[in-house]
C-alpha cells in the first residue's frame, strides 16, 4: 500500500496486523520513533497522523489510509529540537522524540500553552528518567 | 615508571582490598568554584542525537541477516518442566532454531519464579518468533511457591546468611532511656521500568563475540560473558554508544544476552533478543519489598541513645541484601545499635540494584521513625537531626560532610511551615516534612581515559564507558575541556565500545563521574604536558611559564600561540595522553548527604495526597555541571514520587503471578504528578577525594524522598503513615488511627 511519510510517498507491505511503528523502524529505517511497550500506554511511539499525535505502536498500518505520517524525522529542524537540548529536557532521550511530536502537536494549536495546558497535552508521555519539569520548560520557551 | 599500591575500594559499604598502579604525582585539585567549562551549565553533549531521533540504541541496531529471538518463560512461580518438545515450533514460519533448559547460561527447567527464562526460539521476525512460543509443548510439574517472606525467614529459607550488627550495649541503652518510640514500617516492591527494555544482538565473528546491548557496565558484562562463555575476556566486545534507561536493572548481561549469543552460534546469523514490556516486569529485578521493625530510644533532650532495626527484605528467588540496615547504621551519632537484616528466598522474582538500594527503603523507615519521636519528645524534627549529628561511622572519619550546612540552608524552606500550614482548606490540609539522605557516591578505581590532540587543535577522549542517560558524556568532556584549556565545543568523546577504548567503571552506586573523571582529567593532563614541552622547545621558552588556556599556549611573561600552530608542526602526528582513576582516600568513608523538605496537600476526606513542592540540598563535592545536575535531582525526586505514592508491583501470593506487568497498571508518575522542585547543591570539592572532589549524583536525590513526604504528611493530618505507597487506602488507615488515638487520649472510648 501507499504510505506519505515527512513528505515522502513509500509503497510498504501491508500484512495483517502490521503496525506504523513496525513499518517506520523496521521497513523505511526510521529508527527515531521509539517502541517502549508496544502497546499504548506510554506515547514513547507518538507520531502525527496529519498533525494529531497517535501512538503508531497501537496503530495499525492499514488504518492510515491517505493521512499524512509526520515522525521525529520530520520535524528535526522544529525549533522544540532545540528547546528540548536548551532546557535539558532529556535524559536517556529514549521517550523524547516521542515527546517533541506531541509537543509540536500542541504548539502547533496553541504556540503558548499554559502551564495546566501542557500537562494536560504532555500526560500521555510518559518518562521514566523524571525529565519532566525541563520538558515543561522547554515547551514554555520553544520560541527562543 | 609504574608504581604499585595497595589499596582499598569501597562497593556499597564493603572494603576489601585491592592492588593499584598509581601516577607518579597525582594532579592538586582545581580551586573551588566555577572554571572556565567545569562548573558551568553545559547542554549535553549527545542532546541534538537523542532529541533529534539520530541516537542508535541497541533498539536500533540492525546487522546483515539478523534473526530474532523469543524466550519462553516460565509461567508458574514454582515448577519444574518434565518434558518440552519443540518439534511443532521448529515446523512454524521463519524459525531458524530453538534452545531449551541447559543450552545456554540462566536457561533452568527448574524455574523459581514467573518470568525466570527456560527455553527461546530465533526467527526471522520478531512476531515469527514469539507466535513460535505458543507452539513448544511443555510439562509442568507445578510446585508450591513460598512468597511470604516473613515466612521464609522462619524457615530459614534465605538468599544469604542474615547479617547482624550491633555497637554498644543496646538492651542497657534501652532500660536506661527517657523514652522509646516503636513503629513497623513497610516498603513494596518497584519496577525499574526503563525504556528501552532488557536487549542484546549478539554476532561471532570467527572466535570473538561481538555483545551489543543495552547495559549499565560495557566491562561486567565482557567479564560475565566471557566467563560464561569460556572465552577470553578480549575475545567479547561489548558496545553500547546510547543506552535507554537502566536505575540498576542493567549491571549484567540477562538471560537474553546467553540466548542471543548460543542462538547466534547455532545459526551463524547475528540475533537479536529483545525484552517486551510485560518480560521487563517480571524477569528483570525490581526493588525487593522490606519490613522493617524499628526502634529508637532517646532521653529527654531528644539524644538518641539506642537505635534497633529487625528489617526483612523480600529478596526474591535470588538477588543479594540490599543494606536496608544503612542509613540506621551511618546516619546519626548513636553508641548503641544493633540491627538484624534477612533476605527471604520466595518464589517472586529477584530484586536486582535499583537507585540507592535499601538506603531508599531504610531511609522511609528511620526517617518517619525519628519524626515520630521528635513528635513524642515536642523537639523541632530539624533539631533533633542536628542535635544527632554524626562526624564518623566505626572510627572512620568522612573525607567530607556538609549535611550541617545542608540542614543550614533547609531553614528558609523548613520555616514555611507555618505559611503552607495555614493554606489548609476545608478537607485539603497541608503540611511541610523534612528527612536526611545519607549514601555512597565516592567511586573508584580502576578505570582509564585517554586523550588525543589532533594538529587541528581538537581533543577526543576515549574511554570504553557507558553513558546510561544520566549525562556524564558531557561531564567528561567539561573535564578534558577545563584541562586543555580549550572551549567545550573542540572536544569530543568516545564512548561505548571495549574494543575501542579503556577500561571504565560500572555506571551503579552514583559512580561514573567520581570513577571516570578523575581518570579523564589526568588524561587530558598528560596530553596538555606534552602539549605545553612541544611549545617549550620549539619557542625557547621553560615549561614553568607555560599553562593553556582558551585554546592557546599562554606565557606568563607574555605572548601565547594557538594550539593548532603547536601541535600542527607535527602535521599529522596525535598527542597522545592517557590517564587513570587513583586510590580513593585511605581509611575515609567517602559518602554523599543531603537534606529534602517535601510540602503536600492532604484530602482527609477521599484520602487523595498531592505533592506541591520538594526543596532538595545535597552536598556531593564539587559539580561538574549544574544543568544536568539539576536534571538527575529533578528525576531522583520525581522518581521518588512515584515510589511514594503510586508505584506497586502487585503480586498474587497464592500463586506468585504479577498482576500488573503493563504500564496502565504499574502507575508510574507523569508530567501532571509533578510537584515544585527547588534543586541547591552545596559545590564543596571534596578536598580528600582525587583529582576533582566530586562525587556521585544519580542516587542521593531518591533516597529521602519517600519519608520527607510521610512527614510531611504526619504534619499537615497528624497520622502516622507507615507503608508504602501511600495509597488512599493506607492514607485512610492512618487517618482513622489517628482518630481514634485523639479519642483515648481525651478518654472517651474508642471508636469501632
Amino acid at each position: 500500500m501507499a504510505l506519505k511519510v515527512n513528505g515522502q510517498s513509500y509503497e510498504v507491505d501491508a500484512p495483517v496486523g502490521r503496525t506504523l511503528a513496525e513499518t517506520l523502524r523496521e521497513d523505511l529505517g526510521l529508527t527515531g520513533t521509539k517502541v517502549a511497550c508496544a502497546e499504548g500506554h506510554c506515547g514513547a511511539c507518538t507520531v502525527l497522523l496529519d498533525g494529531v499525535p497517535v501512538y503508531s505502536c497501537i496503530t495499525l498500518l492499514h488504518t492510515v489510509g491517505e493521512r499524512e505520517v509526520t515522525t521525529i524525522e520530520g520535524l528535526r529542524d522544529h525549533p522544540l529540537v532545540d528547546a528540548f537540548v536548551r532546557a535539558d529536557a532529556l535524559q536517556c532521550g529514549f521517550c523524547t522524540p516521542g515527546q517533541i511530536v506531541s509537543a509540536s502537536a500542541l504548539v502547533e494549536s496553541n504556540p503558548q500553552p499554559s502551564s495546566d495546558e501542557i500537562r494536560h497535552a504532555m500526560a500521555g508521555n510518559l518518562c521514566r528518567c523524571g525529565t519532566y519539569p525541563k520538558i515543561e520548560e522547554a515547551i514554555t520557551t520553544w520560541q527562543g | 615508571m609504574a608504581r604499585l599500591i595497595r589499596t582499598e575500594k569501597e562497593v556499597e559499604g564493603r572494603y576489601e582490598e585491592v592492588w593499584l598502579v598509581v601516577e607518579e604525582d597525582a594532579l592538586d585539585q582545581w580551586p573551588a568554584g566555577p572554571g572556565e567549562v567545569v562548573g558551568r551549565p553545559a547542554t549535553r553533549v549527545t542532546g541534538p542525537m537523542r532529541a533529534r531521533g539520530e541516537a542508535r540504541f541497541t533498539a536500533d541496531i540492525q546487522l546483515p541477516g539478523m534473526l530474532h529471538a523469543a524466550v519462553l518463560r516460565s509461567p508458574h512461580a514454582h515448577a519444574r518442566v518434565t518434558k518440552i518438545d519443540f518439534e511443532r515450533a521448529l515446523a512454524a514460519p521463519g524459525v531458524r532454531a530453538t534452545v531449551g533448559p541447559g543450552d545456554a547460561p540462566t536457561l533452568t527447567a527448574e524455574p523459581g519464579f514467573q518470568g525466570q527464562a527456560v527455553a527461546a526460539i530465533a526467527a526471522d521476525s520478531d512476531r515469527q518468533a514469539r507466535a513460535a512460543l505458543e507452539l513448544v509443548e511443555v510439562e509442568w510439574e507445578v510446585r508450591e511457591p513460598l512468597t511470604d517472606p516473613e515466612e521464609a525467614v522462619r524457615r530459614g529459607q534465605l538468599v544469604s546468611e542474615a547479617s547482624r550488627y550491633e555497637r554498644g550495649d543496646v538492651d542497657k541503652a534501652l532500660a536506661q532511656a527517657d523514652i522509646v518510640v516503636e513503629a513497623e514500617y513497610r516498603t513494596q516492591t518497584v519496577l525499574h521500568n526503563s525504556f528501552e527494555p532488557h536487549q542484546s544482538v549478539c554476532e561471532w565473528r570467527g572466535d570473538g563475540l561481538d555483545v551489543y546491548i543495552s547495559t549499565q557496565f560495557i566491562w561486567g558484562v565482557r567479564d560475565e560473558v566471557a566467563s560464561k562463555l569460556d572465552l577470553p575476556p578480549d575475545k567479547v566486545r561489548v558496545v553500547c554508544e546510547f543506552m535507554g534507561g537502566g536505575f540498576g536493572s542493567k549491571n549484567g548481561a540477562g538471560d537474553h544476552t546467553y540466548v542471543a549469543a548460543e542462538l547466534a552460534k547455532r545459526t551463524g546469523r547475528p540475533v537479536r533478543c529483545a525484552l517486551t514490556r510485560r518480560e521487563e516486569n517480571v524477569a528483570t529485578g525490581n526493588r525487593n519489598s522490606t519490613i522493617q521493625r524499628l526502634t529508637a530510644a532517646a532521653r529527654s533532650d531528644g539524644t538518641l541513645v539506642a537505635l534497633v532495626g529487625d528489617y526483612v527484605n523480600a529478596t526474591g528467588w535470588d538477588g543479594w541484601p540490599a543494606p536496608t540496615d544503612g542509613p540506621m547504621k551511618m546516619l546519626y551519632d548513636c553508641e548503641n545499635v544493633r540491627t538484624v537484616l534477612s533476605p527471604a528466598k520466595i518464589n517472586t522474582p529477584p530484586m536486582r540494584a535499583f537507585r540507592a538500594p535499601g538506603f531508599v527503603e531504610g531511609t522511609f523507615g528511620l526517617e518517619c521513625l525519628l519524626d515520630e519521636l521528635a513528635a513524642r519528645l515536642d523537639i523541632d524534627p530539624l533539631e533533633l537531626r542536628r542535635r544527632n549529628y554524626a562526624h564518623s561511622t566505626d572510627d572512620r572519619p568522612f573525607s567530607s560532610k556538609n549535611l550541617m550546612e545542608c540542614y543550614r540552608r533547609a531553614e528558609p524552606h523548613w520555616q514555611r511551615r507555618a505559611e503552607v500550614r495555614g493554606r489548609s482548606e476545608g478537607p485539603w490540609k497541608r503540611g511541610v516534612g523534612l528527612a536526611s539522605q545519607i549514601w555512597y557516591g565516592g567511586g573508584g578505581p580502576p578505570s582509564y581515559a585517554w586523550v588525543r590532540v589532533g594538529s587541528d587543535g581538537r581533543a577526543t577522549v576515549i574511554t570504553a564507558m557507558q553513558d546510561i542517560g544520566t549525562g556524564t558524556a558531557t561531564a567528561m568532556t567539561q573535564i578534558a575541556a577545563e584541562e586543555l584549556g580549550l572551549p567545550l565545543e573542540r572536544v569530543e568523546l568516545v564512548l561505548g565500545d571495549s574494543a575501542r577504548g579503556p577500561y571504565a567503571s560500572i555506571s551503579a552506586g552514583s559512580s561514573t563521574t567520581p570513577s571516570m573523571g578523575p581518570a579523564v582529567r589526568s588524561a587530558a593532563a598528560d596530553a596538555a604536558r606534552q602539549i605545553i614541552e612541544i611549545a617549550a622547545q620549539r619557542y625557547d621558552r621553560e615549561t614553568r611559564i607555560l599553562s593553556l588556556k582558551d585554546g592557546k599556549i599562554v606565557s606568563s611573561e607574555g605572548g601565547s600561540w594557538r594550539i593548532e600552530d603547536v601541535v600542527g608542526l607535527l602535521e599529522d602526528a596525535q598527542i597522545l595522553g592517557k590517564g587513570a582513576r587513583g586510590p580513593n582516600p585511605a581509611g575515609m568513608q567517602v559518602l554523599t548527604f543531603g537534606v529534602q523538605v517535601a510540602e503536600v496537600a492532604v484530602d482527609v476526606e477521599t484520602g487523595e495526597i498531592r505533592v506541591e513542592r520538594v526543596a532538595a540540598i545535597h552536598d556531593v563535592g564539587r559539580v561538574i555541571n549544574p544543568l544536568g545536575a539539576s536534571s538527575q535531582v529533578e528525576g531522583g525526586i520525581i522518581q521518588g514520587i512515584g515510589h511514594t505514592l503510586s508505584e506497586d508491583r502487585l503480586l498474587d501470593p497464592a500463586s506468585g503471578i504479577t498482576l500488573n506487568q503493563t504500564l496502565d497498571a504499574y502507575r508510574l508518575p507523569t508530567i501532571a504528578d509533578v510537584p515544585e522542585i527547588v534543586s541547591e547543591l552545596l559545590d564543596i570539592p571534596d578536598e580528600h577525594l582525587t583529582n576533582l572532589g566530586s562525587k556521585g549524583l544519580g542516587e542521593p536525590p531518591i533516597v529521602p524522598v519517600a519519608a520527607a513526604i510521610a512527614n510531611a504528611i504526619r504534619d499537615a493530618t497528624g497520622a502516622d503513615v507507615r507503608s508504602l505507597p501511600i495509597s488512599r487506602e493506607e492514607m485512610l488507615r492512618a487517618l482513622r488511627e489517628a482518630r481514634e488515638r485523639e479519642k483515648e487520649k481525651r478518654g472517651a472510648p474508642a471508636a469501632v
